[in-house]
């Protein structure tokens, strides 16, 4: 084996930056040190100030030691709930170069000379400063017990520790998490979402110390015990014991006890990555964290710190990512040379942790003097209210577990008189006593909605919509928490109505056809419609749209469940006028339905018999089946009447309807395979076929994790575990592609069927014209947590009536097919001139190309015909 | 009520459309469905697309999509705006006047009007 020759490292953004030798021009240079989310807020805040190379005011210099720029670290457990590290990136694509900032990933400063401002790379290479800024962040703290770097000991702080849990977890059984905080349960999460049985130790008598208090420890142990988690709160760990091979086997604990486990995950905790700053002479704190003034200025006024590395003018080192905003903001400020200050930040959180939702602040723990608590407590139900109250009346904090509605109300009335009293806010809906509903109109202007970027209620109400909000002053965009709070400020639509002829949206005449069982488009139009429209035709937008409103409804309103039958008839988009795909030349393809993607050869050798006889192009589809195109109108019937004998049934590929439902050939062949998902496929495919929705739908079905079928590509996806299923919604690809999200896991058949049955009808129900699950997910106020409420928690009460509409759906599902070519009178359509029914069509031509046909588009590229003269209209 | 109106349009009368000196019968009234076309093959190989409205109105305009080249205007969706009918191309949804022929979305383009008789 030849040796392998040495060259100095470089990273691939090094290679096409300015060369680091440089010598120092006009601009001065700010060098950064640490990439996290802090350092990109600070980047971000020196563009904001004009302080950048492209503004011909600086050269920017950033060094990251992670192989990957600034993610959003908060969210860092989504990843294992479906998204990729590139979801979470907080980085645009084009940030760095539109701005002309130097990023060099995976190289890590590791000296700093203050004497001669430079810092050394690890690399090698040495970046002169004039201003440098430490934002290094911390590291997790691992308790120094013996076994402690046994393999299978992780931390979990980075996208890199997440890949090694998913990886070792793989031939894990069992996991144990020390520290039952914050980090410790997002951790614990993690865990059991990787299919292990999962064990909290925290040293501490309660869960979450630091943010709930014995009450609201109490509410989230049950509930988080609940869910299969074991939790050991008031001992510590001793040791972790290894096996001969060197790898974990258990932990002795220190009341005795120990745990058999697999794996070992610190969460114990995080220290200031002060290492740096130490050896370059900077003050630290006698227990970490580098110390800076309330401008972030560390010991030397030519560096500055900030985030979870500094240790603040008011004497505390912030784990919050708020606070490190705030310093970035800061820092850049005083550095562009203005004046600003970090004087010290709310510790206020509002999390999911495991599907609970916890919340404390203020002063949580009812510090100050002469403070009292109202409480409202239902151990049963896992719901734990605490507000703290001063003598006056004010409200000084509060903490919320298992309902944190409130929080985003709540919070910003922290130090005024609150409205009402305050049993009221916490005593649940339906007692006596409450519970009054404080809308956000109740806040005043100079409310802080927003925590995380700082952001006021009197700034939010300057715009109009959510987007607008998000991109004009970035309220919404950290943790999230306060999205539903914006979503309320927002005003409604003007007119929200479909087109012109109706005032109202897809949804509201989806209830209006549902609650007064209306069968008619007329009957709608001149009932419902705006006033100028109604007694006309209506339009292209709307007559579809209510056609298959009345369609999706048609077994539960008591409307023909065949589409084109009677009015319905007029109401169709051609493609479901004539049951087939309308193609550039007028002429049609037709995809016989294929479910799951398996076929017999004999059906195989029916469609190839089917295309050569007509003639027809065929194509393989992206999903699993075939495509038969170049079909004349009045070809339609004879095809499908060979392909219906043959067994064959509408694919429905016209239809704004369920289109196929793809799957790997799973557990039954596959090696890796540990379900049936052909099987699963096809019982799905056959369930929803047919089912008439806002948009098309599309489905796929995996047999393992290596998620062959792309399923999180889909509108529902499902991927199979040892233990059953996991359902992932509001996936798509095409021109906007997102990865589906985690809806439940681990279900079985059942459970699976009866919440894709509530989902698909919710979103039916829900849902604009021509809006994909994924755009209706982004959309709809709440999100995936609404829609999760809604069809898993049945929060709306709404599960049995879904559960049944879809139940009327499969009952009733007929193939449009086999009852077209039956019926004579359905027939009569199928011609391309009503006044030479068995004329072909002369324009519909072809010509060869690859051993099959294409359309003749010389045939069709004729000039733009003259106007005749308008002779008169008589009827 | 609405059940009505559409009873009303479905006449035992012909449809006729005229071409050149004389008028061609295309087909029974009551092969139209209100709202939707039918396509009609002239004698010089052109085509028409005959369209029925809800209140029984009966238009012809040329049967080709001058966007596309293709011969599927009878196919799309006839609608009405502003009291005015007009009918949606069913490839790339550009809206013609079924009265005039004028694009309702570009100008610049039109398609022939046939006058057409139905009693």
């Amino acid at each position: 084996m030849p040796e392998p020759t040495f060259e100095p490292r470089t990273t691939a953004a090094a290679s096409n930056a300015t060369p680091h030798a440089q010598a120092h021009t006009a601009v001065p240079t700010i060098v950064v040190v640490g990439h996290g989310m802090v350092g990109q807020r600070f980047l971000e805040s020196l563009a904001e100030r004009g302080l950048t190379p492209a503004a011909g005011a600086a050269r920017v210099v950033v060094l990251c030691e992670e192989p990957r720029p600034a993610y959003d670290r908060v969210r860092l457990t989504s990843y294992f709930a479906g998204r990729s590290p590139e979801d979470l990136s907080l980085v645009e694509p084009d940030f760095m170069a539109r701005h002309g900032i130097e990023l060099y990933v995976g190289d890590p400063a590791t000296a700093v000379d203050r004497a001669g401002r430079t810092v050394t790379a690890r690399s090698g290479a040495v970046f002169p400063y004039d201003t440098l800024v430490l934002a290094t962040g911390s590291y997790p703290f691992v308790p120094p017990v013996p076994g402690k770097d046994a393999r299978g000991c992780f931390v979990y702080r980075t996208i890199e520790d997440l890949l090694a849990i998913e990886e070792y977890a793989q031939g894990a059984a069992t996991g144990a998490v020390v520290g039952g905080g914050l980090l410790g349960l997002e951790a614990a999460g993690a865990l059991k979402g990787l299919g292990l049985a999962t064990h909290v130790v925290e040293f501490a008598p309660r869960l979450m110390p630091v943010q709930v208090d014995e009450g609201g420890g109490a509410a989230l142990l049950r509930t988080i015990q609940d869910m299969g988690l074991t939790v050991h709160t008031g001992v510590g760990t001793q040791e972790v014991t290894a096996g001969g091979d060197g790898a974990v086997t258990g932990m002795a604990l220190s009341d005795g006890s120990s745990l058999a486990v697999d794996l070992v995950v610190f969460s114990a905790g995080v220290r200031p990555r002060d290492q740096l700053a130490r050896e370059c002479g900077l003050a630290v704190g006698e227990r970490g964290g580098i110390v800076v003034d309330e401008e972030c200025r560390t010991s030397d006024p030519a560096v500055f710190a900030i985030g979870e590395c500094a240790l603040t003018a008011d004497g505390r080192v912030y784990g919050l990512v708020a606070p490190g905003y705030d310093m970035a903001r800061t820092a850049a400020e005083v550095i562009a040379g203005g004046r600003s200050a970090f004087t010290g930040a709310d510790l206020s959180t509002k999390l999911k942790l495991l599907g609970v939702d916890v919340a404390s602040f203020g002063d949580a723990h009812g510090a100050a003097e002469g403070s009292l608590d109202v409480v409202y407590s239902d151990a049963r139900a896992g719901v734990y209210k605490k507000l703290v109250i001063g003598p006056d009346g004010t409200l000084l904090g509060g903490v919320l577990v298992g309902d944190a509605e409130q929080y985003g109300t709540l919070r910003p009335l922290t130090g005024t008189v609150l409205p009402v009293a305050p049993e009221q806010l916490v005593l649940p809906a339906g007692s006596g006593g409450g519970p009054v509903a404080l809308g956000p109109g109740a806040l005043p202007d100079e409310a802080v909605i927003c925590s995380c970027h700082n952001v006021t209620k009197g700034a939010i109400c300057e715009h109009t919509t959510l987007p607008e909000v998000k991109k004009c002053t970035k309220a919404g965009t950290g943790c999230g928490s306060c999205l539903k709070v914006i979503g309320q400020l927002m005003p409604p639509p003007e007119d929200a109505g479909l087109c012109g002829c109706f005032p109202y949206s897809r949804s509201e005449l989806y209830e209006i056809v549902r609650t007064l069982e209306v069968t008619s488009f007329v009957e709608l139009l001149d009932s419902h419609g705006r006033e100028e429209a109604r007694g006309g035709d209506g339009c292209e937008v709307c007559k579809p749209t209510v056609g298959s409103v009345i369609a999706s409804l048609a077994p539960t309103v008591g409307a023909s469940g065949y589409v084109l039958d009677g009015e319905q008839a007029a109401l169709q988009d051609t493609n479901d006028h004539f049951l087939a795909n309308l193609q550039r030349n007028g002429s049609y393809s037709i995809v016989p339905r294929i479910p799951g993607g398996e076929i017999t050869p004999e059906k195989l050798i029916v469609i190839g018999e089917v295309a050569r006889d007509f003639g027809l192009y065929t194509k393989i589809t992206g999903g699993q089946r075939i495509d038969l195109f170049g079909a004349r109108v009045d070809q339609l019937p004879l095809i499908w009447t060979r392909l219906v004998d043959a067994g064959f049934e509408s694919g429905h590929a016209y239809g704004k309807s369920l289109r196929t439902v793809k799957s790997c050939v799973g557990q039954t062949w596959c090696r890796y395979g540990v379900q049936d998902s052909v099987k699963m496929a096809i019982d799905l495919e056959l369930r929803y076929r047919g089912l008439r929705s806002p948009h098309k739908l599309k489905s796929a079905v995996s047999g393992c994790a290596r998620e062959c079928a792309e399923a999180r590509g889909k509108d529902f996806g499902i991927i199979a575990t040892a233990q059953g299923w996991n359902l992932y919604v509001g996936g798509n690809g095409g021109a906007t592609p997102r990865h589906a999200d985690l809806l439940a896991q681990d279900l079985s058949d059942a459970e699976l069927v009866r919440l894709i049955d509530r989902f698909l009808m919710f979103y039916i129900r829900t849902a604009d014209r021509l809006e994909r699950t994924s755009a209706w997910l982004e959309r709809i106020a709440g999100g995936l947590d609404h829609v999760r409420d809604v069809v898993v928690h049945d929060s709306l009460g709404l599960c049995e009536e879904l559960e049944r509409l879809m139940a009327d759906h499969v009952a009733g599902y007929r193939d449009e097919w086999a009852e077209t070519i039956n019926d004579p009178e359905r027939l009569r359509r199928f011609v391309t001139f009503v006044n030479a029914p068995d004329a072909p069509d002369p324009s519909v031509r072809f010509v060869p190309e690859r051993d099959q046909i294409k359309p003749d588009l010389e045939l069709l590229a004729g000039p733009v015909l003259a106007v005749r003269t308008l002779e008169g209209t008589a009827s | 009520m609405a059940t009505a109106t559409i009873t009303t349009a479905r006449g035992t009368g012909s449809v006729r459309l005229a071409h050149g000196e004389d008028w061609l019968t295309v087909c029974e009234r009551g092969l139209l469905i209100p709202g939707r076309g039918v396509a009609v093959l002239l004698p010089d190989g052109d085509q028409a697309a005959v369209f029925m409205d809800r209140s029984g109105q009966v238009y012809a305009i040329g049967n080709r999509d001058p966007f596309t080249g293709a011969y599927v205007l009878s196919r799309g969706l006839l609608g009405s705006a502003g009291g005015r009918p007009f009918v949606a191309s069913p490839l790339l949804k550009q809206r013609f006047d079924l009265a005039t022929g004028a694009c309702l979305d570009d100008e610049e383009v039109s398609v022939p009007v046939f006058a057409v008789r139905a009693d």
